[in-house]
């Protein structure tokens, strides 16, 4: 079970202005700005749950994925993850999790990927069985067998998201949290991703958390959404109450319009 | 004429755009002066110890050495080999520069103005500060001012001129590498060639007279090796004006050399279309 | 603060996973051959540079201080072995701004696994092995004619010069790592300790005087493993503690890991 009671978070930037005198003059002098990227933030996951979580950019939804992931410390406020505190006792949350940020990889680049699941077998001290299981499966479900001796660079980007989702999953983590999972993918690896975590959450029951700007996700995956907006939690609730039988796009566009987000 | 002020106005605006994001970097241009800083300083210390040890087989003055090295650090960006334009580099190996092409400017030119325009920024934002250092150091770390207002002006001339012997070699490099199946290890070869031969890691006066004198006669020597050692007073009077005439040689030969490269680098690109 | 029960049976330890990081890392090279070998021949060059300098400085003036040209290139090469050394283990260190701009430390973070053990499998860097193997040979060519007297105590100095000094230039290295979490820019200041070091290390370092000296044995510890062993190698002092003090300076890791935690610490309270 996830959850977030009152969780702060402020963040301190410098301001570059543009121009020949201003760069002069912030070399001597430098002005920061305080960015409030989570106010009072608060909100329960039960085990087993899928949650959309949406809201424009620079809301605060990938702020709160790492805090949940153990990355940021908040300013304030309480969270446990099946009753760990993330930011405390790190290595032993980290290894219970699994995170899928979808603009960045964590395959190796140069080597085929199956190099790259071997790696992560030592890095998450995955014993021999439970990973050669876990290896099976997943190959067999995101259909990866013809591409595992394949190096990552050499991928298609849906090929890529996909052996991103197995590489997040070979240590069966209780949680996996998906950031933008379907970003720039075909419509036939966008289906194949959201089929997968449909039934990789019916099946093993993990807990999905997912960030995505695409509304067809939320809508294949999830029940529940939470909607974020300039830090706040706006709205939290099951999705067809929302939308009704509407659209979904135009159902969170006029939310966006109604929370002036 | 309007072009060519029109053109100037660009390369101008280049220049202070280079120039602001200089500034913007502030830690990196305090650390960049430090490194040069404590650079000159261990460099000097080096040569001091030797000078001690065998006083007699120094080949200049100590003070003359000093001021050649603090000179040497203020100006680095004017006349290292390494600071090359990755962003040219990188065009020319994966095909942009087809774009660049389109263009309705001269392609040698261009990149010429901007290297320069590069390297005058970054020189000036970093020699002030180590040159101030430098004169008010005790000695015998301390700079010297040039004998008299004509060496200054030589100086000055000088730098120039070795400042664009500097360009157009590089300029011939960015332009063979059109032609090498491995620019990276041309630009390699290059660079530590030219640190050699034109005295940044030993000044040349401290190279047996033989060699010294072969080398003299190269295009490396031509970069630093003489504005330096006429600040400080090392080579003066006649000798400095031939110095000074085999850089102007140098510039006409490496510029002309360049923009036939140039051309038919040119050439090759559209007809095998990049 | 972690209870017996929840740390799993099964564990890979932490030289295992190391061993396979740099297996990774060397087949990823290999995929890049042409750029291998480029990268590994300029590394040669560089420090080429460096010898044909001294050669000519002790053609001309034959002794620095006291120290014979046999001497310093002793001297040199060991610094050499050692620089390459640590940027071959600790060049993830190194390349670390990149990482950390990319986004590279939040995946790092997000795995069950040590920071540091994670940040030197990002990266080991083979092409240093063309200064080792140079280094190796000039430090051949010095011996056989500094006329040093081997016996078992003056190896063991030479073996205890390499790991002091890889450790000393691995501990700056992670400071520089560190820094990283509180600015991305003026990193360039580290070269003062690194390459500057690895030029004019090549110098026994008395001879910048007594200043240099207290510096360079109580700041950063490069004396330790430079000048007091090199005195004990070449018989000007036979001070047994000469021979041991490389061994001393690996406590300069020690204020570096410090730092480094702190930066952790930082980077999870800002996330930038």
């Amino acid at each position: 079970m996830i959850t977030m009671k009152n969780i702060c978070k402020t963040y301190r930037t410098a301001r570059r202005n543009a121009g020949f005198g201003e760069a002069l003059r912030s070399f001597f002098h430098r002005d920061y700005d305080t960015v409030t990227a989570l106010d009072n933030v608060s909100f329960t996951i039960e085990d087993g749950e899928t949650v959309g979580y949406i809201g424009p950019n620079g809301a605060g939804k990938s702020t709160t994925i790492k805090i949940l992931s153990g990355i940021l410390t908040p300013d304030s406020g309480e969270c446990t993850v099946d009753g760990r505190v993330p930011w405390k006792n790190r290595i032993e949350h980290v290894a219970n999790i699994g995170v899928v940020f979808g603009q960045r990889s964590q395959l190796w680049w140069d080597v085929p990927v199956i190099d790259s699941f071997e790696l992560l077998k030592d890095i998450y001290s995955i014993p021999p069985e439970v990973y050669r299981q876990n290896k099976d499966e997943l190959t067999e479900l995101l259909d990866l067998a013809e591409i595992l001796r394949t190096p990552a660079r050499q991928l298609s980007l849906g090929q890529r998201m996909r052996c991103e989702l197995a590489a997040s999953l070979l240590h069966s983590p209780n949680i996996l949290f998906l950031d933008e999972p379907t970003i720039g993918l075909d419509a036939v690896s966008k289906i194949a991703v959201r089929e997968f975590i449909v039934r990789l959450n019916r099946e093993r029951k993990t807990t999905v958390i997912l960030t995505t700007h695409d509304m067809q996700d939320i809508e294949a995956i999830t029940k529940r959404i939470i909607l974020i907006g300039k830090g706040k939690i706006l709205l939290d609730g099951d999705i067809s109450e929302i939308s009704g039988s509407g659209d979904i796009d135009r159902t969170v566009a006029e939310l966006y319009r109604a929370y002036e987000i | 004429m309007s072009k060519f002020f029109a053109r100037r106005k660009r390369y101008v605006s280049f220049f202070k755009l280079r120039f602001a994001m200089g500034l913007q970097y502030r830690t990196a241009a305090l650390a960049g002066i430090m490194t040069q800083f404590v650079w000159g300083f261990m460099e000097i210390s080096v040569f001091r110890a030797f000078h001690q040890s065998n006083s007699a087989a120094f080949p200049m003055g100590f003070e003359q050495l000093a001021s050649y090295i603090w000179m040497q650090q203020a100006f680095l960006a004017l006349f290292m080999t390494w600071f090359m334009e990755n962003e040219i580099f990188d065009s020319i190996m994966d095909g942009n520069i087809c774009y660049e092409l389109c263009r309705p400017i001269d392609i040698y030119d261009m990149w010429f103005a901007r290297s320069v325009a590069n390297r005058t920024s970054r020189a000036l934002l970093r020699c002030i500060p180590v040159l101030s250092a430098a004169f008010f150091l005790p000695q015998p770390y301390r700079m010297i001012l040039p004998p008299d207002p004509l060496t200054f002006i030589c100086f000055i001339a000088a730098m120039l001129l070795g400042m664009t012997v500097t360009v157009s070699l590089c300029m011939i490099i960015y332009m063979l590498s059109f032609f090498t199946v491995s620019p990276q290890g041309l630009r390699i070869i290059f660079a530590m060639t030219a640190e050699l031969l034109q005295g940044i890691v030993i000044p040349i006066p401290f190279f047996p007279p033989r060699i010294q004198k072969i080398m003299e006669l190269l295009p490396f020597a031509s970069m630093e090796n003489v504005p330096l050692r006429i600040y400080s007073g090392n080579i003066s009077g006649m000798e400095a004006a031939k110095a000074m005439l085999l850089q102007a040689f140098w510039v006409i030969i490496l510029t002309a050399a360049g923009k036939l490269i140039c051309r038919s680098a040119m050439n090759k690109i559209t007809v095998q279309g990049g | 603060m972690k209870s017996e029960t929840q740390v799993k049976e099964h564990r890979v330890s932490a030289l295992k996973l190391y061993l396979h990081y740099i297996s990774i890392q060397i087949r990823s090279m290999m995929q890049y051959k042409k750029s291998f070998f480029m990268t590994m021949f300029g590394q040669f060059l560089t420090s080429f540079n460096a010898f044909i300098g001294i050669h000519f400085l002790f053609l001309r003036f034959h002794s620095i201080e006291d120290y014979s040209y046999s001497d310093v290139l002793l001297c040199v090469s060991i610094v050499l072995m050692d620089f390459s050394l640590a940027e071959c283990i600790a060049r993830g260190f190194d390349s670390f701004p990149k990482i950390v701009r990319q986004g590279g430390f939040d995946r790092i973070m997000t795995r069950p696994r040590n920071e540091i053990l994670q940040v030197l499998g990002s990266h080991f860097e083979l092409t240093r092995i063309g200064r080792m193997i140079q280094g190796a040979i000039v430090f051949i060519y010095g011996t056989t004619h500094a006329g040093i007297e081997w016996n078992f105590v003056r190896v063991l100095t030479v073996i205890f010069m390499l790991i002091g000094g890889t450790g000393v230039f691995c501990g700056i290295f992670l400071i520089n790592a560190a820094l990283c979490f509180f600015t991305l820019e003026g990193l360039e200041v580290i070269n003062i300790f690194t390459d500057g070091a690895r030029e004019y290390g090549a110098y026994p370092i008395d001879v910048y005087g007594k200043r240099m000296m207290r510096f360079c044995t109580f700041v950063i510890p490069y004396s330790l493993v430079q000048v007091y062993p090199l005195k004990f190698l070449t018989g000007r002092s036979d001070n047994i503690l000469y021979a041991l003090l490389p061994l001393a300076a690996l406590l300069f890791l020690i204020p570096g890991y410090v730092f480094w935690r702190f930066g952790v610490r930082k980077y999870t309270s800002s996330g930038s």
